[in-house]
């Protein structure tokens, strides 16, 4: 609550959720607003669930719509499964923004614009003939105008700042407002401010100002109305905090090396949108990890294999064309038998392709993407809080059965964020490597007959001298060996140790009836829109059923039997059908795909319609 | 280990073997496989004695390789090995140095997989100064794959891939390495075991970097690769041995030297009682490598070949910047996962 002002004077609604859309010019600070916004959400208590869409290029011309930048918010007094389908505001910084974005703004809904920005340049640079703000053209929508540069220039007179560092302060002008509409509290951001701007206090007060005048400005000159309520969640008790896919996915490799009492080593090459892991674990010295910024992906993954070889918890993350230059080390990973985990933050390709936009079109690469008979566990998280518990498991999968494993998400995933209830660390199981047999003859194939993974000797060990590489070996001792025989046999254990992981994955759990009319099976970052979907079916009584894979190789044992209890298999993927293939290849189901591949996540509705649609059809 | 404490990976607490005393300690059971005649049996003995001799017990030597014939070697070695993919091994053994300080790690590789497939590692490598004992086994040819033109191969040379001639113009591994900023740079002749010896004995103790260049004949492939250079006979006539602190002298009879014309190095002779006092004086430590740079681009047809060590000098290696960057970040922010993980960034809790 804003502690600066006595009580509202202006009347409350009550509203369940909504889903909020700034955007602005790149240079606008609409990211740092909206994970702003975020917090202070996730500090009053809601369930949200958060999506940034930015361009590829760091400052595309000003004012331009290849320039604009957009971040989606979605929050809730219930659960809020995905960042909405289509926003109840839009706060536009300019006409690009505008442009870009209105089509998208649910009719009858807010728009909030910055009136100062929409001059004849500007307007022309976003295609307007005239200003839309005035020819009745946004008659759909409830539209206020703000002066967003005057009212900051206005607030901030006196101090020392040139005209664009005033100008730079309009986004807190903004969020001022935004905070004051959906009755946020202003300390954590306020706080962010000094710690942001500690080398600059003249913008630790002017960004200050500019917050509270905003939110001043909404509640004296009664711009809105009213202002919203949005009562607490019922989220688990605990501590919660906003995390994004890749925040989660470096505390889970942190967490992960505490459990498992090994030193984390992170190899990596800076990658949109996998190089914020990288970032995260960087700060993190104080917790002995070790960090590596190769100078290239093959490098990355190297070091990281050289790592295991030397007895640390190694791991490298990257984005799909990262993973087609790791590949060759990859099948070096696994024929020399050492764990790794390797993240694949999945991104728009093929090649460069849409390189800050979603997709989920790697999954053949994770499971086939490599030279000879290669398997490799493949694991995929379901949401951003969802990565740290799956980087976890990457990591205990990995030392158990002495192998790499991939782990997928994406950039919604990644940039997403969702409030994490922080876990007790000495409430996880630890995973430390099975202990050696003695010192002596060692064999470093000698495989442990319950899990096949082979023994895991650290050089510096006295008795435990050992060659591995890039070679067949003989089963047991290790040596190279181009026998027939033998490289049937190694290819063949080296399957059966991953296919034997499948008995500790735990068995699928169906969301809705167990038996009926359609089963939707997801994979990834689809789980939060196909809940939704499957959730709105299912309250109208429908026989719709959802299960939701977090491993894909090998895929949990009781898959098949649950396939087989549905009239129809849906598979919703953001590409053109991979796993609705590997499902129809496994199960000789007669699965079928809801298909989008436009950089964009799914829309609840895009979904509901594609199990509409199968309904549907059944009646006729 | 309690839960807050940094998780210890247990090797501080490993009993150690003792050093070795005897070449054979560092054979391992393998049969080796090279081409008889093959210079890499050179390199290997050598190897093995100069380990021998080292206080350093046997299993914390870590032999680290890409492909290509040279990379063979760690099975050769009963020490840890890993036996990597082509050109990568600078970095796999990155990750092992750094991984576990403790460790000698030690880098072979050949003229293909460090300078072609691998040429960016090798760059990157050297600039870190990451502590690895580089040799880089050069026999201007691909030996493995049987034939095929190197980065190293001589202008105009008929190879399986270039019956023509090669119309390529070869690099020069010091002249690289001293680029990369090496801070040990040497360059050995596979057959002259003394000259090895001292080299390789001086490259592991080099904390930092240490990269040899091995002139090393290929006996199927390019044999005669380093023809007289490699003879005793033309040998001392084809070669000045880099000592430092003293004159570039050499020949059979003492009475050649080198001295600057410009930016380049010419040859003097002179009576061996009165050496002309404008000859160049080595000084391997000098700070800047532009000195070590103008030896290594001595050219074979015109003066001798400089051999021996170009560039030594200390520098903090990656592995231990590292460590103190640790030792800092610990003193200054919590070391419990469960602080990190309580802690929002984002200003509130």
């Amino acid at each position: 609550m804003n502690k600066t002002k006595t009580a509202k004077r202006s009347p409350a609604e009550e509203i369940d959720s909504v889903t909020i859309r700034f955007a602005g010019d790149s240079g606008d600070g609409i990211q740092l607003t909206g994970m702003q916004f975020s917090t202070a959400t996730a500090l009053a208590g809601n369930d949200l669930s958060t999506s940034p869409d930015y361009p590829a290029e760091i400052r595309a011309p000003l004012g331009s719509l290849a320039g604009v930048s957009g971040y989606q918010i979605h929050f809730s007094s219930g659960q809020a499964l995905t960042p909405g389908d289509e926003p109840d505001v839009l706060v536009a910084m300019n006409p690009a923004a505008l442009k870009v974005n209105i089509k998208d703004l649910r009719k009858g809904g807010l728009l909030i614009a910055n009136s100062d920005a929409f001059s004849p340049g500007n307007l022309a640079k976003a295609g307007y003939a005239a200003s839309p703000l005035a020819d009745g053209s946004l008659s759909d929508y409830r539209v206020i105008t703000v002066e967003l540069s005057q009212r900051t220039a206005e607030a901030l007179q006196g101090l020392a700042l040139t005209k664009q560092q005033v100008e730079r302060c309009k986004n807190f002008y903004a969020l001022g407002l935004m905070y004051w509409l959906y009755d946020r509290p202003m300390e954590g951001t306020l706080k962010w401010i000094e710690g942001k701007f500690k080398k600059a206090p003249v913008m630790v007060d002017a960004n200050k100002k500019a917050l509270l005048a905003g939110n001043a400005f909404a509640e004296t000159a009664e711009i809105f109305g009213q202002y919203y309520r949005i009562k607490k969640s019922s989220l688990e008790p605990g501590l919660h905090r906003n995390i994004t896919g890749n925040e989660a996915m470096a505390l889970g490799l942190l967490t992960a090396s505490q459990l498992s009492g090994l030193q984390l080593w992170y190899g990596s090459y800076p990658i949109t949108p996998a190089s914020e892991i990288l970032h995260e674990l960087s700060k993190f010295k104080n917790l002995g990890v070790k960090t590596f910024q190769a100078e290239d992906e093959i490098a990355a993954i190297c070091s990281s294999i050289g790592a295991a070889f030397a007895g640390s918890l190694g791991a490298t993350g990257t984005s799909g064309p990262g993973v087609s230059l790791k590949s060759e080390a990859m099948g070096l990973a696994a024929i020399v038998e050492l764990p790794l985990v390797i993240i694949n933050i999945q991104r728009g390709g093929p090649s460069t392709g849409l390189p800050t936009k979603t997709e989920q079109a790697d999954l053949f690469q994770a499971l086939y993407g490599r030279h000879g008979e290669c398997p490799m566990p493949v694991l995929a998280a379901a949401t951003p809080a969802d990565c740290f518990e799956m980087a976890i498991e990457a990591a205990r999968i990995a030392v158990k059965y002495m192998t790499p494993v991939i782990l997928l998400a994406d950039g919604f995933l990644g940039n997403g964020s969702e409030p994490w209830r922080v876990p007790d660390v000495s409430k996880l199981p630890k995973f430390p490597p099975s202990p050696l047999p003695a010192a002596g003859k060692f064999q470093p194939y000698q495989r442990d007959p319950q899990t096949l993974a082979r023994p895991w000797a650290l050089p510096g060990m006295a008795g435990y001298e050992h060659r591995v590489g890039g070679l067949e070996k003989s089963d047991i001792t290790g040596t190279v060996n181009y026998e027939p025989e033998n490289h049937e046999r190694m290819s063949l254990l080296r399957q059966a140790k991953i296919d034997k992981i499948a008995v500790e994955i735990p068995p699928i759990e169906v969301l809705g009836p167990k038996r009926g009319k359609v089963l939707v099976v997801g994979w990834g970052s689809t789980y939060g829109a196909i809940t939704a979907a499957v959730t709105r079916f299912q309250a109208r009584g429908e026989s719709v059923a959802a299960v939701h894979l977090r491993h894909l190789n090998p895929l949990p044992s009781n898959l098949g039997e649950i396939l087989g209890r549905y009239e129809h298999v849906v598979v919703p993927e953001l590409n053109l059908g991979q796993l609705v293939h590997i499902l129809r290849d496994r199960y000789l189901v007669a699965a079928t795909g809801i298909n989008k591949i436009k950089g964009l996540s799914f829309k609840v509705a895009e979904i509901e319609n594609g199990i509409q649609a199968l309904l549907t059809g059944r009646r006729n | 280990m309690s839960d807050t404490e940094m998780p210890d990976h247990g090797l501080t607490q490993l009993p150690g073997a003792g050093p070795m005393r005897s070449a054979k300690d560092f054979a391992s059971d393998q049969m080796v496989r090279w081409c008889p005649g093959c210079g890499d049996f050179a390199v290997l003995a050598v190897i093995q004695k100069v380990l021998a001799s080292m206080d350093i017990p046997r299993e914390k030597y870590a032999f680290i390789s890409g492909i290509g014939c040279s990379s063979r070697f760690p099975y050769y070695m009963n020490t840890y090995g890993f036996h990597g993919i082509h050109g990568r091994a600078l970095p796999v053994a990155t990750g092992v140095k750094c991984a576990n300080p403790d460790l000698q790690v030690w880098v072979v590789t050949g003229d293909g997989d460090a300078l072609s497939i691998g040429g960016n590692h090798f760059i990157h490598a050297l600039r870190r100064n990451v502590d690895l004992k580089v040799i880089l086994f050069n026999n201007r040819i691909y030996g493995l794959t049987k034939g095929q033109l190197s980065p190293t191969s001589e202008f105009g040379k008929k190879t399986k891939s270039t019956p023509w001639g090669s119309i390529e113009y070869p690099i020069n591994p010091v002249t690289m390495a001293l680029a990369s900023e090496a801070t040990f740079v040497a360059r050995g002749i596979a057959v002259d075991i003394a000259g090895m010896t001292e080299i390789i004995t001086r490259a592991a103790k080099h904390q930092g970097t240490a990269f040899v260049e091995v002139f090393q004949n290929c006996v199927v492939f390019n044999d005669g690769a380093w023809k007289p250079i490699e003879d005793r006979a033309t040998r001392e006539e084809r070669v000045v041995r880099l000592q430092h602190g003293k004159p570039l002298i050499f020949g059979k009879d003492r009475n050649k030297g080198i001295r600057l014309k410009g930016f380049d190095a010419e040859v003097v002779q002179f009576e061996p009682s009165q050496p002309p006092k404008d000859l160049v004086v080595h000084d391997e430590k000098a700070e800047s490598p532009h000195m070590a740079y103008l030896l290594s681009k001595m050219n074979e047809d015109d003066c001798p070949i400089p051999v021996g060590v170009f560039r030594a000098v200390r520098q903090p290696a990656l592995h231990e910047l590292m460590e103190e960057q640790i030792i800092k970040a610990r003193q200054a922010a919590p070391t419990d996962v469960q602080a990190v993980l309580n802690a929002s960034e984002e200003g509130g809790s």
